[in-house]
């Protein structure tokens, strides 16, 4: 397999690093390498508007002198600029102070087994077959309704790469994945309100994804309905997140109990390993091994076994998300979440999309939030956000200039409902989720 | 001029081996299918990174980056391929691949290679060596400590340093080869307080286009601490914020950001030549009280947003906006100037030589007006001052935007009372600025902190503005 030789010879470049920190005296060091490349096509109104061949490479290694730490990467990778490189981070660990938790991972932890995720998928699309899917996928969303006014376009991205990494414990592992993705915007107008939302999919294999004209469609629904968006008086009323913007909220839990934040005590979730975080119904767990997932990894960025863990069960905060230096800052074990979480999944309830509107009853519907107005140290919560007025389970129209505010600690525990309307296009998988009660402003 | 070329080149060119014939050769490649527009982007980028926290310098970091993109234009449609290997044939296959984006027309032959002559906001200087490493380490280590002394209250202090030092060719499909030289400098200090097992933060820095000297003039970097820590113990106090419709006054300087994102984007040229933006086809008509006057203006001295040239190679300028209220016109690059008939603002920038241009914004701010601060807040009765925001983001089609108060205090009877809560601020766009009433005579710009992303894309941003007084703006607190 030709992917298999390029590997090999990316795993002897990694190789090449760790000799050359080795020998320019490093006591330790890690390295990584990865080689992407491209295609990305763009269609607006019926005509090719971009065509770009993506082609990306670079390496990075991180030294040790004992306890002390350089790093440096670089997109070239000839052999006179892996020794500067090598050369730049060294010189750079002889300025860094002496740090008693710094240093590769443990031995034992690094991952022995290497399962095919079943990752990489080749697409045999070239520039004008893109360009005839994105022109389908358009033109489903223009000709949907009269009131689909203008478009920003449809795109077809499709990356493959591989990505090397190793250590001086030993550690060599390489893989091959794929990247594929369909997508749509398109805008609608009535009298002077002018609205855009679209829709995308994105799977490691390219025949998962949704179909072309499904993907135009409900781009168009889905800025339709945005059309005449009225602001809300301000109120206080229970919320129900669609899937995507759950999802969202679910990062910002993540966040709270990721190593860097626990032990920087820059997290609302201090202490709260073994307390009651979310109501008794939600688990919350990692599934690293999936096949074909966009999150999947048999090991995570430092060469740490991933494996398959309840993050929250009955509730309760079952584990953090660690990396091996915030893991030894914290007195614990690495969680082999050096670079994030693997498909965090939380468990669906019984109700489809259609039920959470009728468990809403009356209240907001989420389906989009704007800004940044979360407070990782205080929990302090408040963002822009549009989406649908509901009563008595039914969406009576949209809303839009609106802010939602509370604390994500009262947010978390007051979850009344998750549906089992996945979203599996990203690397936290939910259903929509309902929230007893936020405040809203408006006008 | 040619000095500044002939730098450009020996970094960007010469460790690869590239003359100005191969440029030619790649050009003519483009050139042999009929293109509007085509170029060659080379860049060269080195830059540092320092990070202290707990005492400890606990990170540095080097990284380079380099490579060249290959740009065809016809009509509407654009080719595009990149490397990060600046070789002959890489290069010539690139060209090949970005040309089928045209399918047919006439050949036309590079011009001759000339140099444009064009005026420099900053200096030629590389950053990184401008202070030996054990002097940056110092500078760190100072700044944290004189930080940690300020406060017992304060927890944890982290102070970061970065350099880049970056140099950029574009060549043009009409023989004008640019050059730029572009150094970048970033401080920033971040403190955690403690009262009472409340926990609050705070974080101020600064930077610009100059080298790392910038940080100990005026006592810059120990002024950051400072800030931070004053933001931080100001937020241990802070209650419930308001919720709802209320009169707010911006303070000066970084909540410039209400500009960049309610105006800023939707007044770029892409979302106007495509009618996509809230204020498509809008020129001329009214959009601001006659009070607004706002600039974008990449030619302000040694600032974070400004540019020399853009990434097209055109010389930046200040470009009117908004005059006294009057929609003047939109911001620029090459390929959407020529779609609408008019001019390259000097707006077309790129995050790297693997990204394609667009219009993006510099320094974006509102010219002072009348009113002492101070008269403008007497005026309000009740409503909120908000003097520090963390971030913003804008729907450019429907208009609505939001930005994140970081720091903010109640306004009761004409005098500023308590601090509240950060709380996100919501309106819309076209509307924001008819309802200013009041514009003060202390226009400020930000310290230089500002990074604005659009389609995937980061690129230095500046913002500014005088104290604002909105009549009407959602406040998004909890205090219903």
């Amino acid at each position: 397999m030709q992917n298999q030789e390029q590997i090999n010879q990316l795993k002897n470049t990694v190789q090449d690093l760790l000799d050359e920190a080795k020998k320019q005296g490093a006591t330790a060091a890690e390295a990584g390498l990865s080689q992407d490349n491209g295609l990305s096509v763009s269609v607006r109104l019926g005509e090719v508007e971009t065509l770009e061949y993506h082609c990306d490479q670079g390496l990075g290694v991180t030294v040790y002198f004992g306890q002390r730490k350089g790093s440096a990467s670089t997109t070239d990778l000839s052999l006179a600029s892996i020794k500067e490189t090598v050369s730049a981070a060294c010189s750079i660990a002889r300025f860094t102070s002496e740090d008693s938790f710094s240093g590769l991972p443990e031995q034992q932890l690094l991952a022995t087994e290497f399962p095919d995720l079943e990752l990489y998928h080749p697409w045999d699309v070239n520039a004008d077959k893109a360009i005839a899917l994105a022109t389908e996928c358009e033109d489903a969303a223009r000709s949907f309704h009269p009131e689909i006014s203008n478009s920003e376009g449809a795109s077809v991205n499709s990356h493959q790469g591989i990505r090397v990494m190793g250590n001086s414990l030993g550690f060599l592992q390489g893989y091959a994945a794929t990247r594929h993705s369909l997508s749509c915007s398109v805008l609608a107008q009535r009298g002077d309100s002018m609205q855009r939302d679209y829709w995308y999919s994105v799977a490691r294999n390219a025949l998962h994804l949704e179909s072309a004209v499904s993907i135009g469609n409900k781009a168009a629904e889905r800025t339709l309905r945005r059309l005449e968006g009225r602001s809300l008086s301000t109120r206080q009323c229970p919320v129900l997140y669609c899937a995507e913007t759950a999802s969202g909220l679910l990062g910002s839990f993540i966040g709270a109990i990721s190593g860097g934040n626990l032990y920087r005590k820059s997290s609302f979730l201090l202490d709260a390993l073994g307390t009651q975080v979310f109501p008794e119904f939600v688990r919350i767990h990692e599934q690293p091994h999936l096949k074909a997932a966009l999150g999947s990894a048999a090991y995570d960025g430092e060469g740490v076994a991933t494996k398959p863990r309840d993050i929250v069960t009955g509730g309760i905060l079952q584990g953090y998300v660690l990396g091996t230096y915030s893991a030894r800052k914290l007195g614990m074990q690495s969680t082999g979440n050096a670079g994030g979480v693997h498909n965090l999944t939380i468990d669906p309830g019984t109700l489809d999309f259609d039920g959470m509107l009728k468990e809403l009853n009356t209240g907001l519907l989420v389906t989009e939030l704007m800004g940044q107005g979360v407070n990782m140290v205080t929990g302090d919560y408040s963002r822009g956000a549009a989406g649908f007025w509901v009563e008595n389970g039914q969406i009576q129209y949209p809303v839009e200039e609106i802010t939602i505010a509370g604390n994500l600690k009262d947010m978390l525990k007051n979850i009344v409902a998750i549906g089992n309307d996945v979203d599996y296009r990203g690397n936290i998988r939910t259903g929509s989720i309902l929230v007893e009660q936020l405040s809203i402003a408006g006008e | 001029m040619t000095d500044l070329l002939n730098l450009a080149r020996q970094a960007v060119l010469t460790p690869s081996g590239l003359q100005d014939g191969d440029i030619e050769k790649i050009m003519n490649c483009l050139l042999s299918a009929s293109v509007d527009d085509a170029d060659i982007y080379f860049q060269s980028s080195h830059s540092e990174s320092w990070v202290m926290e707990g005492g400890i310098i606990k990170e540095g970091s080097h990284s380079i980056e380099q490579g060249a993109g290959v740009r065809a234009v016809s009509g509407e449609k654009t080719g595009f391929a990149y490397s990060d290997r600046i070789e002959l044939p890489v290069l010539l296959e690139a060209a090949g691949n970005v040309k089928a984006i045209v399918r047919h027309g006439q050949q036309a032959q590079m011009g001759m290679i000339k140099t444009a002559k064009w005026p420099r906001y900053y200096p030629i200087v590389n950053p990184l060596p401008s202070l030996a490493t054990l002097q940056k380490i110092d500078l760190l280590k100072t700044v944290d400590s004189e930080t940690r002394k300020l406060d017992p209250r304060i927890e944890e202090v982290i102070v970061s340093l970065s350099g880049t030092y970056e140099n950029i060719l574009v060549a043009n499909q009409d023989g004008s080869l640019s050059a730029d030289v572009r150094p970048l400098v970033r401080m920033n200090v971040s403190v955690i307080v403690e009262e009472n097992g409340r926990r609050e933060q705070g974080s101020m820095g600064g930077g610009g286009r100059s080298d790392y000297n910038y940080f100990t003039e005026q006592e810059r970097a120990l002024n950051y601490g400072k800030e931070a820590v004053r933001q931080a113990l100001v937020n241990l106090e802070a209650g419930e914020a308001p919720a709802g419709n209320m009169t707010v006054v911006l303070g000066p300087g970084w909540p410039g950001i209400l500009l960049h994102e309610a105006i800023g984007h939707g007044l770029e040229g892409d979302f106007n030549r495509k009618g996509t933006s809230a204020f498509s086809g809008r020129v001329g008509e009214r959009v601001a009280s006659d009070l607004c006057t706002v600039v974008d203006d990449g030619t302000l001295p040694g600032r974070r947003g400004s540019l020399s040239i853009d990434d097209e190679g055109t010389p930046t300028e200040q470009t009117i906006l908004i005059e006294n209220g009057i929609l003047k016109g939109y911001m620029q690059d090459k390929l959407n100037a020529r779609l609408m008939g008019v001019k390259s603002t000097g707006n077309g920038r790129r995050e790297s030589y693997a990204h394609l241009p667009m219009p993006r914004m510099t320094n974006t701010y509102m010219l002072p007006g009348q009113h002492d601060p101070e008269e403008i807040i007497k005026s309000v009765k009740k409503g909120l001052y908000a003097k520090n925001f963390a971030g913003g983001q804008v729907d450019i089609t429907s208009g609505k935007f939001v930005f994140s108060a970081s720091e903010a205090y109640l306004i009761e009877d004409g005098k500023i009372t308590r601090p509240v809560k950060g709380a996100t601020l919501i309106g819309n766009g076209p509307d924001v600025l008819t309802k200013v009433s009041m514009v003060g005579n202390d226009l400020e710009l930000d310290s230089g902190v500002g990074t604005c992303g659009k389609d995937g894309q980061s690129v230095p941003v500046g913002v500014g503005q005088p104290t604002l007084k909105i009549d009407g703006l959602t406040v998004g607190g909890t205090s219903v």
